[in-house]
Formats: structure tokens, C-alpha cells, sequence
């Protein structure tokens, strides 16, 4: 009965966490099963990034997908959408292979914001840390993402008011 | 690159954020109330009462009803409820695009390996 099958246990799923680190900026981090150079990779070459960036539970087809990794170098995604297709692009304005990346978001013009991207090599494995940087705090609670991470610090208290508002 | 706009979240939060606001919608869970009995209950101005009554409206997170001279307040919970799981959807996408990211980088990982083998071999 204590007789393990031979195959290997799946690697570990490590956690995500989304954070406000100001007014101004969201923090999300996950550890990656892997080395920084591929998961560098998997960010900039843009096969590899279509199979990843638009999980199915994001309920969102990618019609096209272009990255040119390069400082200056634009990107553009479109998605499949009522009435037409939408897109999102911008330009890479840091590339530091296999640590660092940025890009700005323009599909918003102006408040537009920044997504940084670091990776640190954790014993073999890489430690993703993306921050969405906005202009200004106003710009932030507009784009909603943000806002509603913005609040993630009370969501133990909603969640606390929702169980208290749901007894009768 | 993906951001989704909700206006509307960002006044029930701003709701939210008021310690009254919330005693208010906690009281409001137990039963409804009058304008001017929540003015009772935190000691504060009809006026006062309004305006924050107001605010939660606005949210989404009570509606108003005017009957004779009595102006009664319900909880509006089902848009409380949506805004939470909206959050949580957020923490979902990055969770899930991670998964996948893990999916891509442990398949190129084990080509590498595979790859080397044949090298050596």
C-alpha cells in the first residue's frame, strides 16, 4: 500500500501574491519552476509568451502577438472582441537579459503605466516580481486593476463585512 | 498590458473606507432602518446620516426608499458580493497566468535537459 508509483511528484505550485506597495504602484510575485534565463525567455519571445500571458480562465483569444524585446522596441497584443478587436501595446524601455524588463502600457494614452519585471535566481528556480507603476495616484484608481488591488490590504475586512452582512 | 476599467469599484471602496460607512452597512445587515434611526444609533445629524447614506447609494451598496415621510435604507449586498469576487478574479488571472508561465518554463526546461543528453550521448 506504501508503494509509490515511479513517477516523479509534480513540482511545487508556489503561491501569488498581489500587493500595494504605494499609491502608486501594485506588486505581484510568484516563484517559478525554473531558471531565470528561461523564464526571461518565456517573457520576451513572443511564442512562447502567447502561451502563457492569456490563461483560458481570462475567458480572452489572442488574434496576434508581437514583441520586439529590445529597448525602443514595441509590442502589440490583440485580442479577440464585440465589436472589434482591441489592442494593447507599448514600448520596451528596459531589457536586461534574464534580470530585468519593462515596458510601458500606451493603449490608455496619457496615465499610462509601467510594468517592471525582475527575476531572481532562486536555487535554480526564479522569483517573478511585476510592478504596475502609474503616473499618479489617480491614475491608478482609474485603471480599476490597480484600485481594486489597491485594496487587497482591506479585503480581509470585506470579506469579514460580507460574512457578517450575509447572517441574517 | 490587459486593464480592465471599473469605475464604480473605486466609489464602493471609497465607501468603504469610512469607519461610520461600514457600521452603517454592518447595522443595515441586521435590518432596515430609517434615515433617522441610523442617526440615532451613531449619534450624528440628519444631514450628517444623508450624506454618508449617500455615498454608500452611489456605491451601489444601499438603495433608498421614500415612503411617506420615512425614507427607509437596505443593504444593495448582491454588488458588495460582485466587487469582492472581482478581486479575487484579478488574483485569479495572475494566478492562472503564472500557472501557465510554470507549464512553459518546466516543458523548455525539460527539452534542455533532453537536448544535453543527446549531446553527450
Amino acid at each position: 500500500m506504501n508503494a509509490r508509483s515511479g513517477r516523479e511528484p509534480g513540482p511545487v505550485k508556489h503561491r501569488t501574491t498581489v500587493e500595494r506597495k504605494s499609491d502608486r504602484e501594485v506588486v505581484v510575485t510568484r516563484i517559478i519552476n525554473g531558471q531565470a534565463r528561461i523564464v526571461f525567455e518565456a517573457f520576451t519571445k513572443a511564442d512562447l509568451f502567447r502561451r502563457w500571458w492569456v490563461p483560458r480562465s481570462m475567458g480572452m483569444t489572442l488574434l496576434s502577438c508581437e514583441l520586439d524585446a529590445r529597448v525602443g522596441g514595441k509590442y502589440r497584443l490583440v485580442f479577440d472582441a464585440v465589436p472589434e478587436p482591441v489592442a494593447f501595446f507599448g514600448t520596451y524601455v528596459e531589457v536586461k537579459p534574464h534580470s530585468r524588463l519593462a515596458w510601458t502600457n500606451e493603449e490608455g494614452g496619457d496615465g499610462g503605466s509601467l510594468t517592471t519585471v525582475t527575476f531572481a535566481d532562486k536555487e535554480g528556480k526564479t522569483l517573478v516580481t511585476l510592478v504596475e507603476s502609474y503616473p499618479t495616484k489617480e491614475a491608478l484608481e482609474a485603471a480599476g486593476t490597480g484600485a481594486a488591488e489597491a485594496l487587497i490590504e482591506t479585503f480581509d475586512q470585506l470579506d469579514e463585512l460580507l460574512i457578517t452582512l450575509g447572517s441574517p | 498590458m490587459v486593464q480592465l476599467r471599473h469605475a464604480h469599484l473605486d466609489a464602493s471602496f471609497a465607501a468603504l473606507s469610512d469607519p461610520t460607512r461600514r457600521g452603517i452597512l454592518e447595522r443595515l445587515g441586521r435590518a432596515d432602518a430609517s434615515i433617522t434611526e441610523l442617526a440615532e444609533t451613531f449619534g450624528m445629524t440628519l444631514t450628517g446620516m444623508k450624506k454618508h447614506v449617500g455615498v454608500l447609494e452611489q456605491a451601489g451598496l444601499v438603495a433608498t426608499e421614500k415612503v411617506g415621510r420615512v425614507r427607509t435604507c437596505t443593504l444593495g449586498g448582491r454588488r458588495l458580493e460582485q466587487e469582492a469576487a472581482w478581486i479575487k478574479r484579478y488574483h485569479q488571472l495572475w494566478d492562472a497566468r503564472f500557472d501557465e508561465l510554470d507549464r512553459v518554463v518546466e516543458e523548455l526546461t525539460r527539452q534542455e535537459r533532453r537536448d544535453e543528453r543527446k549531446k553527450r550521448t
